[in-house]
């Protein structure tokens, strides 16, 4: 039998704003447990929710990254189900009238390019954290209750977990680029429930499907994907049918394990929120946020290339999150050679920030500093040797004034004709042979004697400089 | 003192006289709560030693002359919320439970002077027509000890008709402030709603609630609506526009208003002569005022009852959710895991009625029966209030009796849910469409009083003020005292 | 319609509502004698009707995006009957709910 994996994804994102959704209550993380709570949080008898209308605002921006549709008449409503992170028993969210619908991405997968749907994008409040004591105990912190999240809907078009794992880091990059959300999974500012089931290749009809929980990172999707995959297609294969499960991937095993079973559809009893009126989207409303979009990657990468006449790849590279590529707009803009800019960002500074754990924000380098460090070599004030250790005090101190830095580090290349010539003179009396020998046409003998006067300069001397200047006198002897 | 005898603007003056005090007044409610409540049981909760408190600092601070309402005493209905007052909305569920805030009404009482003597008993979480349904105690009819005095907001009504407080707060869903205003012969205003903001208010049906005075007179009740009135920024569903002076022409009278007697008000329902005849009576008299009587119609009056129970319900079993045994309230102590504690503390803590409703509600959202229940009643909501639409269009108020019949006997009803349902069929339609009602006392039968509902537009209780003023001036039923006859 | 017994155990599983045999017997009658009278809305012709689910219609009400202090723990816990560390402390869970994703 051969099978194919259908899989479809659900993505909750946390929008950053103040205040929560519906109350005004700090949205905020790292307070002590139940302290950015109010009343309203904690669903108290009598209080009502209020819209928060920057959420609103943030939710089209990231719908329409997404390429969807704004709804002109949207509306909330409430799902009902009682766990203790949710103190109302019902969520606020939307359910028939989404703010957006009919987006998509597109995702390169092996140098392809697929489009993958996305049926809907809503706005809901998040709910609490439950903490699980090993006393019989559950903890539970409001803070997160009421956190505006929208949820992205796919359709089930992925056909891979390489597919789920470029959509999802397609959804984290665009929206990131939003600036509406973090989108860190590891701090749950993104989460992800997956859908996947297997057909035989060929057959229209979806398999029974099995819901996928507490994949905390966009590795452990692929994985928990790929776990599911090989267990589903053993129990077929052996002629088992298979529940509609939820199950929970276990990180440290990596194996999906079985939380429930689903008996029917549940019964969340949703109906329209009598507490907030419904929305009226105007076209103006959505165009002025549309407008208010920054620079989507892919508009970046085409400029990139053309207007800075950088390579398709790197301009890739640059776009894969916004704080690289503010960064690189930032470097350039500061008069830095735009290819040189590039490759800084893609060499040294990427090296450093995957061996540090660290991310580019949380640097001391600033895109000027790197900008005047990179026309620095430009203009030979630097050798690109010298450059790495600039390289490093920039990121761990930081400097206003790059110029100045180097300057009182010692670390500025001597260039000057005056300064380096009694060297190369002293240089070349002592090496009668190496002189014959370049003579005799032997190029490495140059190559020697540029090293004999760095050597003498510690190192400082510019060598193409000295490379000239060694040519000159030799050729006068 | 008793508070029968006197107007608001009466005692107003009394106090910027200096003929009494506002501690004195106080007294007088805890004096005549001393005495009747024993008989009528209005109250839940009293807050003496605050309301005391807070008397005397009216007294030093001075009664401002030209704030009528500064140092009068107010009793709330439970279900409206009083921080550091324990609010049980007559539940179980909520007996041991104090609110962390006040709601927008009490907030804005206060800013008017107004004191609060304590909390009024009701039909649990506002559901019942009796205020049998609560978990604590019985109220009597102060009219008849041995009839009920009307529900849910059947405490706040029993104690203004009682004269232990001059003013009360109510909430109507369904009916809840006319229905026990007419069962008590006092006036009860049922606001449009978003007139007045909900927040603090226990949710029961939330596009039905409203919350509204309980007055002696009309005059009164317009007094206490100018206080309470007008967009709150907590509260989305209140109304932008602006608050008028409810007073303000109130003696115009009615000469040339046009009043519409929607027919199927006074058909088969009229289950008790007296109180349609009272009715009749009041329109001729009407007409004698200057009024323009004329028939309506509002076809889909019938569907009226069905549409109100689904719609309540759902959005009831909604809204007492949160009443889960682990945020505040009740919990069971018979429990041994996370699924105990929601059963068994709801199943315990709530009462008979208010589990009926919520089992009611939550069929009728249930995959299945959403269709054509939920969503049916929802259409059928916007048919009854384009009723009202095509009728206003003609003339300017509605009347009708409030009720179908007066006050019944305590254990009258309470065993036939479906018939205790089917009597809210005067007073629901008003709720569905939103619009703004007044019950007024119109006179007796078999002893007990009268209500007539004055129905009006949407925002437009002026109207219903003036016309409702012009009545109570040609009549005294108003002034008539209740006998507190029957009894054990 | 008439409703069985077996609904009425459903839908009082759904609400979190338990009864004793006796009671869900009543209830079940009860409960038929209601729907029979919800059943009127059945014959009538709401086609093109659209449903009226607010009190008042309006549209777009809204706050800015302003945050206020929270309330104060302590007073909060109060109400609450298990808490430690200022968690609310309730029986295990089986798992992360409905929105724990």
């Amino acid at each position: 039998m051969n099978l194919e994996p259908v899989i479809g994804l659900e993505v909750h994102v946390e929008l950053k704003t103040e205040s929560k959704m519906f109350s005004p209550a700090p949205a905020h993380f790292g307070a002590e447990p139940n302290t950015n709570t109010n009343e309203i949080d904690w669903g108290y008898p009598g209080v009502l929710p209020v819209v928060n209308k920057r959420a609103i605002e943030f939710g089209m921006k990231a719908a329409l990254a997404l390429n969807c549709t704004i709804a002109n008449d949207s509306k909330f409503d409430r799902k009902n189900y009682f766990y203790p992170d949710t103190p109302k028993a019902y969520q606020i969210s939307q359910f028939d009238q989404p703010l957006g619908y009919d987006g998509w991405i597109d995702i390169e997968v092996n140098g392809e390019t697929k489009r993958i749907r996305i049926e809907r994008v809503h706005l809901e409040e998040d709910a609490g954290k439950n903490m699980h004591g090993d006393n019989g105990s559950s903890y539970v912190d409001l803070n997160r209750q009421g956190t505006p999240l929208i949820e992205i809907v796919s359709e089930a078009d992925m056909r891979s977990p390489e597919e789920a794992y470029a959509y999802l880091s397609t959804i984290r990059q665009l929206i990131q680029f939003t600036g509406v959300s973090d989108v860190k999974m590891q701090e749950g500012s993104m989460r992800c429930d997956a859908n996947i089931s297997l057909r035989p290749f060929g057959q229209e009809a979806f398999g029974t499907k099995t819901e996928l929980k507490n994949l905390n990172s966009i590795n452990n999707v692929r994985k928990g994907l790929e776990y599911e995959i090989n267990r589903q297609e053993k129990l077929l294969i052996a002629g088992g049918a298979l529940a509609q499960e939820t199950r929970r991937y276990d990180e440290t095993t990596g194996e999906t394990i079985l939380m429930r079973v689903k008996e029917g559809s549940s019964d969340y009893r949703y109906f329209p929120e009598p507490d907030i009126p419904n929305l009226k989207i105007s076209e103006e409303w959505i165009q002025s946020v549309r407008e208010s979009l920054p620079e989507m990657p892919k508009d970046r990468q085409v400029r990139y290339v053309k207007e800075y006449k950088i390579p398709e790849y790197d301009a890739q590279v640059l776009t894969a999150s916004v704080e690289m590529s503010n960064f690189f707009q930032e470097t350039v803009d500061h008069k830095a050679d735009p290819k040189q800019a590039s490759n800084w960002l893609m060499g040294e500074v990427s090296a450093y920030l995957n061996s540090e754990q660290v991310d580019l924000l949380d640097t001391a380098m600033t895109p000027k500093a790197l900008a005047e460090m990179i026309n620095l070599i430009a203009d030979g004030t630097i050798s690109s040797k010298i450059a790495k250790k600039v390289f490093r005090e920039l990121v761990t101190n930081g400097s206003d004034d790059v110029k100045a830095l180097v300057k009182e580090k010692g670390w500025v290349q001597l260039s000057d004709t005056s300064t380096l010539m009694p060297i190369i003179n002293e240089t070349l009396d002592n090496n009668a042979q190496s002189i014959e020998d370049y003579k005799n046409g032997k190029d490495r003998a140059l190559g020697f004697l540029v090293g004999q006067v760095m050597k003498q300069t510690k190192g400082q001397a510019n060598p193409g400089m000295v490379n000239k200047l060694l040519k000159e006198e030799m050729d006068k002897r | 003192m008793d508070f029968l005898d006197y107007t608001l603007e009466e005692l107003h003056n009394m106090l910027v006289n200096k003929k009494t005090t506002a501690v004195e007044l106080m007294e007088a409610v805890y004096e005549n709560i001393e005495k009747t409540d024993g008989q009528v049981g209005a109250f839940l909760e009293l807050s003496k030693d605050e309301a005391l408190r807070a008397a005397k600092e009216a007294d030093e601070k001075g009664i401002d002359p030209n704030n009528v309402l500064s140092g009068l005493p107010i009793g709330i209905k439970d279900n409206i919320v009083t921080k550091g007052v324990k609010t049980t909305a007559a539940s179980k569920m909520l007996e041991d439970f104090i609110p962390t805030y006040d709601a927008t009404v009490v907030e804005k009482l206060r800013e008017a002077g107004m004191i609060s003597v304590g909390k009024l008993n009701m039909d649990e979480f506002a559901m019942g027509g009796s205020t049998e349904n609560s978990a604590f105690k019985l109220t009597r009819n102060p009219w008849h000890l041995n009839k009920v005095p009307g529900g849910s907001s059947g405490g706040s009504a029993a104690a203004v008709a009682a004269g232990q407080v001059p003013v009360s707060l109510g909430s109507d869903t369904g009916g809840s402030i006319r229905q026990p205003a007419a069962f008590t012969g006092t006036v009860g205003l049922k606001p449009t709603y978003g007139r007045v903001s909900r927040y603090g208010l226990i949710a029961f049906g939330s596009s039905l609630d409203t919350i509204g005075p309980f007055t002696r007179t009309v005059k009164d009740n317009a007094l206490v609506m100018n206080a309470i009135s007008g967009p709150d920024k907590r509260d989305s569903t209140t109304y932008k526009g602006e608050v008028p002076d409810f007073t303000e022409g109130i003696e115009e009278g009615v000469k040339g208003l046009r009043i519409g007697v929607p027919e199927e008000y006074f058909q088969e329902h009229g289950e008790e002569q007296g109180v349609a005849d009272a009715v009749k009576e009041a329109l001729e008299l009407y007409k004698e005022l200057g009024a323009e009587v004329v028939p309506v119609h509002l076809p889909h009056t019938d569907y009226g009852i069905p549409a109100y129970y689904i719609i309540a319900s759902s959005e009831a079993a909604s809204n007492l959710q949160r009443f889960d045994g682990i945020h505040y309230g009740y919990r069971s102590e018979d429990v041994h895991s996370l699924e105990d504690i929601y059963v068994k503390s709801r199943s315990e803590g709530f009462g008979r009625e208010v589990k009926r409703r919520i089992m009611l509600g939550t069929f009728s959202l249930s995959s299945g029966y959403y269709n054509a229940h939920f969503k049916k009643a929802a259409e059928a909501r916007t048919l009854i209030r384009k009723d009202f639409d095509g009728v206003f269009e003609d003339v300017d108020i509605l009347i009708s009796p409030t009720t179908t019949t007066t006050a019944y006997d305590i254990g009258g009803k309470i065993e036939d849910p479906l018939a205790m349902y089917l009597s809210d069929v005067l007073t629901v339609p008003i709720n569905l469409a939103g619009i703004p009602a007044l019950s007024i006392p119109c006179g007796f039968s078999n002893g007990l009083p009268v209500g007539m509902q004055l129905i009006g537009k949407a925002f437009d209780e002026k109207t219903l003020y003036r016309a409702a003023y012009a009545y109570e001036q040609a009549t005294d039923y108003h002034k008539q005292k209740p006998t507190f006859k029957g009894g054990e | 319609m008439t409703i069985k017994e077996e609904l009425v155990v459903h839908v009082a599983k759904l609400a979190k509502l338990e009864f004793e045999d006796e009671e869900i017997h009543g209830f079940t009658e009860e409960f038929n004698n209601i729907l029979d009278m919800v059943e009127r809305l059945t014959g009538l012709d709401t086609e093109g009707i659209p449903g009226t689910y607010h009190g008042l219609i309006q549209e777009n009400v809204w706050r800015e995006d302003v945050s206020e202090k929270g309330t104060d723990r302590d007073e909060l816990m109060k109400n609450v009957i298990n808490h430690k560390d200022g968690f609310i402390e309730v029986p295990a869970m089986f798992d992360d709910g409905e929105s724990g994703a």
